[in-house]
């Protein structure tokens, strides 16, 4: 059995990023998967013949433009198209339209509210300025506070250098703005509920919070702060679906040497002498190397599969208690034609772009009440996209398939375990929401995909079916991701290291934290630095 | 518009697919190519160059020039002119071609159709009307007329183009090669297809007779609504062929008869276009100065850089160094290429210095302060966006 330099566990795109960059420096590296497909939860699958989900997440944004440049994901066949505004639905009749175009979406919002109209210029401002500083921490190593090594000093007057460069006002509207609720920091903006709605839903997205509870509108910002082509918060579509990302990183670490098993789930961490030397494979099978990256969550890494004795101290209950639950999920749907929704331009931009059932600041509140008492939501939240109105390779001609992104949904429910049956329950709530803005959508239905917290945990790997490999909220991010003191990539046992979502930055389709931990392993084992610097349009 | 309307002679005219494009012209984004009203793009550049990319898309090529060239002389009189050999043209095929002035400057640069022994069709951006004529000179069998007017045509670029044709009924269309030309039955006139194009991609031209051409539009939108169809204009038309690094008049070259300045014009071989002159062939306008100028070498070479950072180089300078002191040649267009993520250009360089470094330096503007850049440049030999699509035939579906 050959010998590797490195052991990625997980071949989710960070795990294939990272991989990649090692890969890229010379390392003999080994990607070991659990499932018999690659892609963790950026995956495209076809279950009904001729069309093509993205499984898990469906949309694009935070994907570094640096790292999709430097391994020239463009020849390994990635291609990320923008998807044109979208609706939000409103408990009643209300729709809020937003165009891509900044004059008709200007003109949109004045017709809900002449204030809020202006009042965006501004939000929108705040929000970049916020954003900007956010986005040139990302593919950076977070300094550790309590070390006087000079690379972590220099790293903190980097940071104070850019913080100080907001100036004394907005210094302390960025504190604010870190422990508010997006709810609360919207007031300070807009008066319309509907719009407030809209714009406060993406600080509950993926999380275990509400609009109204503090350090959701953290979130709203993780939400906004990526690009495409450099346009800031906007969202985009990867051509064949999600997988297409991790096909093409895939594709990258073929071309530098690496190796992917698929079909091969790692029971055990292999630790002597407190050093990480291999894994040992579901099939009994053994695979020694110098070092071993895990991209699987930090609770999952700690308490799965590693042996509590292999430990230090006090490691087991922080990856026991890291906040990781599960709050949302996923329905796919695979239709015969283009549903049709109620009170909507028949505008072929607009109406075929995305939904979000938004309902109001009240009726998401109401959805997390559900959650708190271990039931999925009776009104949800739903954010949806329809992908086959913009990539022509993911449903036949004329038939679409729709994304429809679920909270709250819990991982445990109050009333025992998660069953087929209260799936299907969880599925149909889905449905009778839609069904309120689309009458006749049922009709429409050819297959559907419903995965629970409990689904996504047993197929993805994604402990509670978080989706970002851990809660973003303040205790849990930066230089406190996974852990305090852990913030920088290495773990407590020597030779091992994280790269998933559960590390800095946190969780998205970005390929940044795979990146940031291909970095410090390098530096470690005195490699040539292949990992990029970020690339900035706001430099 | 009447005759009485004072300002009729002002007015820019109408191509045969108006009535259909400035319905779907929602922002009434407007701009004019040879007299002819012509859309800037319609709904959004951006995503209207993504639909070249990812499904398909049309532009309006009528106010490209056209012109029928017939008699027995025609071939002889094409060859005489443009700088390839016209007699390697097989029939219902398309050449892409230059013609040069006699010291071997570009005049302009098209696509000759031979649609029989004895006709051929020539395209170009601008009116050529003059030239052609000065060129029949001494052939006797041989007239020049400028069909512009008379033909729609239309061009259908993008992945799921192919589908579309077929999807309209268009039996065979995924035999034709690239360059190939193809005649179907349409309402009881002739369509030509042509598998050409000005984006890199896969994609036809659809050339029509102007009566015809609304009842064309309709089907062809109706065949391509599950495939995405949309109109794209002038942006995304630019964006599309810089990435496939075609030139542009304007842009990578000045046109010689439009020349004022000596040498502010261009050849053939400055454009990196050599492979287009054929010196086997007989005589030709510009045949010594270019033979000239390919043993001596060009001035200047017309290069794809893939530059640093994501500023596009608009109006750069390129120099040897960066210190900028030694400036070596300019940018003549510059964009962020969404689907290759990088930061390409075209840019005249000096050929002496081509094989040492490039730097770019790059303005730009942030909330109304300049600032500015110097930017590490990388030669790049292919086009920055050629997909296999582009060549396959069969193509796929999308």
């Amino acid at each position: 059995m050959s010998n590797y330099d490195a052991i990625i566990i997980g071949a989710g795109h960070n795990g294939l990023t990272n991989a990649a960059y090692l890969a890229k420096a010379g390392l003999n590296v080994v990607v070991v998967e659990k499932n018999e497909y690659i892609g963790g939860a950026a995956v495209t699958r076809e279950l009904q013949e001729g069309w093509k989900y993205s499984n898990c997440s469906y949309v694009c944004s935070m994907m570094r433009q640096a790292i999709h440049r430097d391994l020239d994901l463009a020849k390994h066949g990635l291609i990320l198209v923008p998807y044109l505004g979208n609706i939000n639905f409103g408990d009643g009749d209300e729709r809020l339209l937003s165009y891509h175009n900044e004059e008709a979406a200007h003109l949109e919002l004045k017709r809900h509210s002449p204030h809020d109209a202006d009042a965006m210029h501004r939000f929108q401002t705040d929000l970049t300025r916020y954003s900007q500083l956010i986005r040139k921490t990302l593919m950076r190593t977070p300094p550790d506070p309590t070390s006087f090594r000079p690379r972590d000093i220099m790293e903190l007057l980097y940071l104070a250098k850019q913080f100080w460069k907001l100036g004394e006002k907005e210094l302390y509207e960025y504190v604010r703005f870190f422990t508010m609720s997006a709810a609360e920091y919207l007031e300070d903006y807009f008066e319309n509920d509907l719009i407030k709605a809209a714009m406060a839903s993406p600080g509950i997205i993926g999380t275990a919070l509400g609009v109204y509870s503090p350090g959701s509108s953290y979130i709203l910002l993780h939400h906004v702060m990526g690009d495409v082509d450099g346009s800031i918060g906007a969202w985009g579509l990867a051509r064949g679906g999600m997988g297409a990302i991790s096909n093409a990183i895939a594709g990258a670490v073929n071309e530098f040497g690496g190796e992917i098993r698929t079909n091969s789930g790692v029971q055990k961490i292999l630790v002597e002498n407190r050093k990480a030397v291999g894994v040992v494979l579901e099939n009994g099978d053994e695979i020694r190397a110098r070092i071993v990256v895990s991209n699987l969550d930090a609770k999952r890494t700690f308490t799965r599969i590693m042996d509590k004795n292999d430990l230090p101290d006090g490691i087991y209950d922080k990856a026991k208690n890291f906040k990781i639950r599960g709050s949302s999920g996923k329905v796919n749907i695979a239709l015969s034609g283009m549903p049709k929704f109620t009170g909507v331009p028949e505008n072929r931009y607009v109406a075929r772009g995305g939904q979000v059932f938004t309902g109001s600041l009240e009726t998401m509140e109401r959805a997390y009440d559900c959650w708190k008492h271990g039931r999925w939501s009776d009104d949800p939240f739903i954010e949806s996209v329809i992908p086959s109105a913009w990539d022509p390779t993911v449903a036949p001609p004329g038939q679409h398939w729709m994304s429809n992104f679920v909270q709250y949904c819990p991982a445990e429910l109050s009333d025992g375990p998660w069953t087929p049956e209260k799936r299907d329950q969880f599925g149909e709530s889905v449905i009778k929401k839609i069904e309120g803005y689309s009458p006749g959508f049922r009709d429409l239905i050819v297959h559907m995909e419903v995965r629970t917290p409990y689904e996504i945990e047993k197929e993805i790997g994604l402990t509670e079916g978080n989706i970002f490999q851990g809660e973003l909220t303040i205790d849990q991010l930066f230089f406190n991701r996974p852990f305090p003191g852990y913030g920088q990539y290495r773990m407590p046992v020597k030779n091992m290291y994280m790269c998933g979502s559960s590390t800095h930055p946190g969780g998205g389709v970005s390929s940044v934290c795979g990146a940031n931990a291909a970095r410090e392993i390098l530096m470690d084992l005195r490699r040539t630095n292949t990992v990029p610097e970020d690339d900035f349009y706001d430099e | 518009m009447t005759t009485t309307d004072p300002y009729a002679g002002e007015r820019l005219k109408r191509t045969a697919f108006y009535a259909r494009a400035k319905e779907l012209n929602i922002r009434d984004a407007w701009a004019a190519w040879n007299g002819y009203k012509f859309a800037e793009y319609y709904y959004d550049a951006e995503y209207e160059y993504f639909c070249v990319r990812n499904t398909c898309a049309t532009y309006d090529i009528c106010p490209m020039q056209k012109y029928e060239i017939k008699g027995r002389d025609a071939e002889a009189m094409l060859n005489r002119m443009v700088t390839r050999d016209v007699k390697k043209i097989g029939l219902n095929r398309v050449a892409y071609c230059v013609w040069c002035t006699d010291e071997g400057r570009m005049i302009d640069d098209g696509t000759i159709f031979k649609l029989a022994d004895d006709r051929f069709m020539l395209t170009c951006g601008s009116p050529c009307t003059a030239w052609l004529e000065m060129s029949v000179f001494g052939f006797d069998d041989v007239t020049v007329t400028d069909v512009t007017d008379d033909i729609a045509a239309l061009s259908l670029q993008g992945p799921t183009s192919c589908a579309t044709l077929k999807k309209m009924g268009l039996q065979g269309i995924d035999t034709a090669k690239p360059f190939d030309i193809l005649y179907f039955p349409f309402q009881g006139d002739t369509l030509m297809v042509s598998r050409t194009g000005f984006t890199g991609d896969l994609g036809y031209e659809l050339w029509i007779k102007k009566d015809l051409a609304i009842e064309m539009w309709d089907e062809l939108y109706a065949a391509g609504d599950d495939y995405g169809i949309q109109p794209f204009g002038e942006a995304a038309t630019n964006m599309a062929r810089l990435e496939a690094a075609f030139i542009m008049p304007a842009m990578e070259f000045n046109e010689a008869l439009r020349t004022v300045n000596f040498e502010h014009d261009q050849t053939p071989f400055e454009l990196s276009l050599g492979w287009l002159v054929d010196f086997k062939k007989p005589h030709f306008s510009g045949r010594s100065a270019l033979l000239k100028e390919k043993q001596r070498g060009p001035k200047y070479t017309l290069t794809k850089l893939d530059i640093e950072g994501n500023r596009p180089a608009a109006g750069s300078y390129i120099y040897s160094s960066k210190l900028c002191t030694k400036e070596i040649g300019y940018v003549t267009s510059a964009m962020w290429s969404p689907s290759v993520k990088a930061n390409i250009a075209l840019a005249m360089i000096k050929t002496d210095y081509l094989e040492g470094n490039l730097w770019a330096e790059i303005y730009y503007e942030k909330e109304l302060r300049q600032y500015s850049r110097v930017a590490r440049c990388t030669r790049k030999t292919k086009p920055f966006w050629a997909p296999a699509r582009a060549r396959a035939t069969p193509p796929p579906d999308h």
